[in-house]
């Protein structure tokens, strides 16, 4: 009757489709994906007057609100490779934020980083202990880190940086990273895209923010993704700890050490949290950690996770789009918000030929139908409720899941309750 | 059944304890002493209004941890009470204050629009839950941030906010509207819809142990498999079960808005839905046992204030709720094994079969 007796079959993220056949390989599918982003929103911001859509100052918006997103959807798919599911991922990148905050204050940048993904990974150790030693059901023992994580977050920060910063409720600035530009690159696209030539510009705006004041913390996930693929997908470490995710019995059989295997993944989960937390202390202007900082993005990191199919490359492009509606939202003006809508209609449009071209007319029909609704709304209205912006994220969250979730395929085994010597 | 009493306490004392002693460690490192701030917080409690405010937060508590209990038996986690009740009490301030009907009716029509409210806040979660298999703790927690949103939307002064003093707030309740409480002078005042907490306490004990529905709830939860074999339509079971405890949560908000703020203002009380999570927990999902957990919870919640003069910042009470969540769902694991190894000794020991304790499902 308590919550701890949970079926496996329902404990998954979502329901198991039959598994499909890739057509292409990853990286030419994330290359496609790019490029059609890109078109859509070269074309909408041409259509619609509204260059802020392609802006550097958007793309690097995009970056720094991404990064956390992105560490939290890594920290995901550790945890759940090894079969975790861990709703945690809030409460630990809070802990992460005020570890970041003051490692920061007191050593500098680096050690933010570093201290953020220690408090992380205590966050972590405590999922794994009541996960992976007592079976305890995995959300349930999330969300009391959640709360847990928040509460003791909330008391340190009240008990030390309130004497320093006389507020409660945020932490003294922290030096924050040097950032470096291309020399010369960064320049030259400056110039294309004050040009305001149709797709070049556009272009060169997003190249230029992915090279024009790189913080080292963009570097530190960049690599944290390819870590990820390496580790994970090519060593014998990576090949049983994914086997621990999808048949933890068969595994166990092999003569792998499961627990050994649940309790690495878990705490590397909490650690690449608290790097998130960290990312987020540092890219946010002035440094500093403040309560309610996280704002649900360690859940909009597990979404990213889901979007990508539990893989790396694809969390970073969910992460990439998670970013990008939060990060527009800062750089520009409500009407840019507004021409998403535009762009909305023209991704749908490409979704109907899409849908028609594979034959799936129910599909189609209803992907037109929210087409011309949201036309409607974009032309009755001249721009969104000020209130919804921040909520982007979420609502893109809820449409993604609600198309995507069918034909994701998860770890065979993720939430499933696991002891050793259970096997049948 | 002394041995199901035993193990039914055990698990609650044992979390209490362990989170109790967890937070003592948190007090002495931080240089106070536990015992005299557990006496500062039980002497706060004769205070001013402070008794009165714990009553009137454990019913509070109750209804959200009802509404959280109702998800569990059917293994759903509905974290989105949160949002549900924001929005509940939302929709149900404005109604309630645009419309004047006779007293009574007035009241029992705004707390059915509440209802309503809540479970069409929950209505799209279960929808992408049966049709899209998307999982509902993420389903919700994004319509929990959707519904702050949608709150600060509605609130404002060209939508039906209105500024009353230096606050915004909805327009007000008529009088026929409000539900009069229990005075006690000085002591404060007693929400009258702490009945309706007491009183959905026992419609939900009775529901669930006395009727076909509950039954099929908890056979649903137990074994999808067996309760699908039984004819339970499991999809059905799902959506009904999350729209009851959307409809629940919708009314977590209204004895402070009936009963003391006769609008939704701006500063709306939030957390309700994390603590009635904790709490369903903490009291196993038995009405009585949510009952106790709310009168810890609000007990921590309101007695915190006189932590600072010892000291100590009053935040240590959620750390303290967070850990006694957190304890009391390992030591339930624990009881639970403890249990399922002593029931294998006793059918050892009656077939005369020598059983491993590891080696038996």
């Amino acid at each position: 009757m308590s919550m701890v007796d949970v079926q496996p079959s329902a404990a998954g993220m979502t329901m198991t489709p039959p598994p499909r056949k890739r057509v292409l390989p990853g990286w030419a599918i994330f290359a496609i994906g790019v490029v059609a982003v890109v078109g859509v929103l070269a074309t909408t911001s041409y259509l619609t007057g509204q260059p802020a859509l392609t802006s550097t100052s958007t793309m690097q918006n995009t970056i720094t609100l991404g990064l956390p997103i992105l560490l939290c959807g890594l920290g995901g798919i550790w945890a759940e490779r090894s079969g975790m599911i861990n709703i945690g991922l809030e409460g630990m990148m809070i802990l992460g934020t005020w570890g970041a905050a003051f490692g920061g204050y007191h050593w500098g940048p680096w050690v933010a980083v570093l201290s953020g993904m220690i408090f992380g990974a205590v966050g972590g150790a405590l999922h794994a202990v009541a996960t992976v030693t007592f079976g305890v059901n995995h959300i349930v023992s999330g969300v009391a880190i959640n709360l847990l994580g928040a509460g003791v977050a909330k008391y340190l920060s009240t008990l030390i940086f309130a004497p320093i910063s006389d507020n409660p409720r945020d932490s003294p600035p922290i030096e924050q990273f040097d950032t470096y530009s291309a020399p010369g690159l960064s320049d030259w696209l400056g110039d294309l895209e004050r040009e305001q030539r149709v797709v070049i510009s556009d272009i060169a705006g997003l190249l230029r923010g992915l090279v024009t004041g790189v913080s080292p913390t963009l570097i530190i996930g960049i690599l944290l993704v390819i870590l990820t693929y390496v580790v994970l997908w090519r060593t014998r470490f990576g090949l049983r700890l994914r086997s621990c995710g999808e048949n933890p019995k068969a595994a166990e059989s092999l003569g792998v050490n499961v627990y050994f295997y649940k309790y690495v993944a878990v705490i590397a989960s909490g650690a690449l949290a608290g790097i998130g937390g960290a990312a987020l202390v540092l890219g946010s202007s002035p440094s500093i950690y403040q309560e309610g900082q996280t704002a649900n993005r360690g859940f909009i990191g597990l979404a990213a996770m889901i979007f990508g199919n539990w893989r790396p490359g694809g969390t970073l492009a969910g992460a990439g789009l998670f970013g990008y509606a939060d990060g527009l939202r800062l750089s520009a003006t409500p009407e840019a918000v507004h021409a998403l809508l535009y762009a909305a209609v023209i991704s749908a449009g490409l979704l109907v030929i899409w849908q028609l071209f594979r034959r799936k007319w129910t599909t189609a029909a209803l992907a037109a139908v929210g087409a011309v609704g949201v036309y409607a709304l974009y032309f009755a209205t001249d721009e969104l409720p000020q209130e919804f912006l921040p909520y982007m994220p979420h609502i893109i969250t809820l449409i993604v899941l609600a198309l995507a979730a069918q034909r994701l395929r998860p770890p065979a085994a993720d939430g499933v309750p696991y002891r050793r010597g259970e096997g049948d | 059944m002394n041995a199901r009493l035993r193990s039914s306490l055990l698990a609650p004392v044992l979390a209490v304890v362990v989170a109790a002693g967890l937070c003592a460690i948190v007090l002495l490192l931080s240089g106070a002493n536990p015992a005299s701030a557990l006496g500062a917080m039980i002497g706060q409690v004769g205070e001013g209004q402070v008794a009165v405010d714990i009553v009137n937060s454990t019913a509070i508590y109750m209804l959200a941890a009802l509404a959280a209990a109702i998800g569990f038996h059917m293994n759903l986690l509905n974290i989105g009470i949160e949002g549900q009740y924001r929005v509940g009490a939302l929709v149900a301030a404005i109604v309630g204050g645009a419309i004047v009907l006779p007293p009574v009716l007035h009241w029992l029509v705004i707390l059915l629009v509440a209802a309503i409210a809540g479970a069409a806040w929950a209505t799209l979660p279960a929808i992408l839950k049966v049709t899209r298999g998307v999982h509902e703790v993420l389903s919700t927690i994004m319509m929990n941030a959707i519904a702050f949103g949608l709150a600060a939307f509605l609130i404002r002064r060209d939508q039906f906010g209105i500024l009353i003093g230096n606050n915004v707030s909805t327009e007000p309740i008529a009088e026929s509207g409000q539900v009069p409480g229990i005075d006690l002078g000085s002591r404060g005042t007693i929400f009258g819809l702490v009945f309706l907490a007491v009183v959905a306490a026992g419609v939900y004990g009775v529901v669930m142990n006395r009727t076909r529905f509950g039954f099929e709830l908890k056979a649903s939860g137990l074994s999808p498999t067996a309760a699908a074999a039984g004819g339970v339509n499991a999809k059905k079971m799902i959506v009904v079960s999350l729209l009851v405890s959307g409809a629940v949560a919708g009314l977590v908000g209204m004895p402070e808005i009936l009963g003391r703020d006769h609008a939704y203002t701006l500063n709306f009380a939030s957390g309700y839905g994390f603590a009635g999570i904790g709490i369903a927990l903490l009291g196993r999902n038995h009405p009585v046992g949510i009952a106790f957990g709310s009168l810890l919870w609000a007990f921590l919640e309101k007695a915190k204030g006189a932590l600072d003069n010892e000291g100590v910042p009053r935040e240590i009470a959620t750390i303290m709720q967070g850990s006694i969540v957190l304890s009391v769902v390992v030591a339930y694991e624990i009881v639970k094994r403890m249990d399922l190894a002593a029931e294998q000794r006793r059918v050892g020991r009656a077939t005369g079969t020598a059983v491993e304790p590891e080696a038996v499902k």
